[in-house]
């Protein structure tokens, strides 16, 4: 451009243009309508709608990652050549079970209903009618959590169920058994209700919703499938199966503990001002616990063991999720400690009646979920009364009654029929050839043989 | 031609390796391995249960010597990898029937 021109747009037609839009603006804004009282509320509304959005959103993304946490923390706890295996199964955890419940599960759970389960809304047929995108949002958030609570299960039965058998079982949980229990303490979160919300049951982000009902499955299904194959002697003693990466148990803690942020505070579904006490309960809980479960280790069985801490700090976490939003922080610590003694004495009972469970799983969910419901109750900041507790103690043991029963039958029947162990000489090579032909640690691993020499 | 075989502790592959070179050995290869003498083995633990670790894992140093060297390499081997302690390992010397280098066919000494 040459610089005559050049000189021309910039000292003259552009600051015409600047002067010419400033006197113009004001009756060209005037045209507008100008804001009223109601226009103004409304305005607010949507802004906080959109907040909401963002905010639910933001933390099913949280909960989603929390796949990656149970995926590390069970593959590091278990052995090498059962690595895929484990992958595999909370691949599908996530995937069959986003499927199970777009597909049934939500509906059951939140759909218009006498109480006891939900009859429409399935495959998300609401949106036709109510136009409403909120739908969306709302069951990515419950599906994330229907996925938590399928992938607890994976770990309990870790190491020698069949493959398939286990894909069963995951659609049968998110399809089925997870929303059930889900409607009678949930239901109204949407277009649902249930009888036990109705009593005044406290469970804000799930520690009986999706911790214990999955910590029972998981009984039913260690209990049904029996204990790895010499996990225990003739006499009953435990022999020790350690896991093979406990840096990878490490992070996968991490990574839980990060999406427990997400669990607890996205449960307001709402982008208020609670989310801050919500957050700093749910930390100081998996502090306490890691804290209690490592000194409890450390005094009991003589060494502050790395799984034990690990499972403490999740303790902590499933202890506080029920009354994240209802309790002071100093309770929260109280809760955590309490959680972190309970997880070390329930694997070292599990052990003791020999019921093999290779992550904690049941003791970490089934226990310290039932012990969080209780603890809602227990240290209910806005006042415990008998009635609250003994509302609590229901819940607790309806959903031991529905998920351990329900999956205890379908266990059983499963195992009769199409057997849901695998062959002994498979469980001793290891899942990953037989189930899956892969190796999670082939040849070409990074191994210690290549690197280990070094001089 | 020899073969001289040591069992070592792992850590001390690099100061092996040098007093092995100054003794005239250009070659060597080394294997982990796992094993035990005297020196005990250790008790770990995991979630409440004791397990005994008896296998511990060494080194296997393999070289192959002219006669002439072969008791500079064995005190080469015992001074570098000796701490006093259980555990320190043992070296082990058989006769060799040959050795051929593949790149050139050469047999015998000149092949080392």
């Amino acid at each position: 451009m040459s610089r005559h021109i050049r000189k021309f747009l910039s000292r003259v037609l552009l600051p015409a243009s600047a002067v010419a839009v400033w006197l113009a603006a004001p009756t060209a804004l005037a045209a507008q309508d100008a804001p009223t009282l109601e226009s103004t509320a409304a305005a607010i509304e949507l802004v906080q709608r959109h907040a909401d959005f963002l905010w639910t959103l933001i933390a099913a993304i949280l909960v989603f990652l929390m796949q990656a946490g149970f995926a590390l923390i069970e593959a590091g706890m278990t052995r090498a050549k059962n690595a895929v295996n484990i992958c595999m199964k909370n691949i599908m955890d996530l995937s069959m079970g986003s499927l199970a419940f777009w597909l049934v599960g939500f509906a059951i759970m939140f759909g218009p209903s006498g109480g006891w389960f939900g009859t429409s809304g399935f495959m998300l047929s609401d949106y036709a009618t109510d136009q409403d995108p909120w739908l969306y949002v709302f069951w990515i958030f419950q599906t994330v959590f229907a996925a938590t609570a399928a992938t607890i299960v994976s770990g309990a039965m870790a190491e020698r169920t069949k493959f398939s058998a286990y894909l069963m079982f995951t659609v049968f949980l998110t399809a089925f058994v997870y929303p059930v229990f889900g409607s009678w303490a949930w239901g109204s979160l949407y277009k649902g209700g249930g009888w036990l919300e109705g009593m005044g049951f406290i469970d804000f982000a799930g520690s009986t919703v999706v911790h214990s009902i999955g910590g029972w499955a998981a009984l039913a299904g260690a209990v049904v499938i029996g204990p790895r194959l010499g996990r225990f002697t003739v006499d009953g003693k435990p022999r020790a199966m350690p896991g093979h990466n406990l840096v990878f148990a490490t992070l996968g803690m991490f990574i839980l503990w990060f999406g427990w942020f997400g669990f607890n505070a996205g449960s307001t579904t709402a982008a208020t001002i609670d989310i801050a006490l919500i957050a700093v309960n749910t930390n100081l809980s998996a502090a306490a616990g890691a804290v209690a479960a490592m000194v409890t280790a450390w005094t009991f069985l003589k060494k502050p063991d790395a799984t034990m801490t690990i499972n403490g700090a999740l303790a902590g976490l499933v202890g506080i999720t029920a009354g994240c939003a209802t309790v002071s922080p100093g309770s929260s610590i109280l809760i955590g400690l309490a959680a972190g003694v309970l997880v070390v004495f329930s694997v070292l009972f599990f052990d003791r009646v020999q019921i093999d469970d290779p992550v904690g799983a049941i003791s970490v969910h089934g226990v310290c979920g039932a012990w969080g419901t209780l603890a809602a109750g227990l240290f209910n900041a806005g006042g415990v009364t008998l009635a609250i507790i003994g509302t609590q103690l229901i819940g607790i043991v309806a959903a031991f009654l529905w998920a351990f029963g329900t999956m205890f039958v379908f266990f059983k029947v499963l195992h009769m029929t199409f057997g849901i162990r695998v062959s002994p000489e498979e469980e001793m090579a290891g899942l990953d050839a037989f189930e899956h032909g892969n190796e999670a640690y082939g040849p070409d691993t990074f191994s210690s043989s290549a690197a280990g020499i070094t001089a | 031609m020899k073969k001289v075989e040591g069992i070592i502790r792992p850590h001390l592959l690099e100061s092996v390796k040098t007093a092995l070179q100054e003794a005239g050995v250009v070659g060597m290869t080394v294997t982990e391995v796992k094993g035990f003498g005297r020196q005990k083995g250790q008790s770990e633990s995991y979630r409440g249960t004791e397990y005994k670790v008896e296998f511990l894992p060494k080194l296997k140093v393999e070289v192959v010597v002219a006669e002439a060297i072969l008791e500079a390499v064995v005190s080469a081997f015992l001074s570098s990898a000796k701490t006093g302690k259980f555990g320190d390992g043992k070296v082990f010397v058989s006769p060799l029937d040959d050795v051929i280098r593949i790149r050139t066919e050469e047999r015998g000494e000149s092949a080392i």
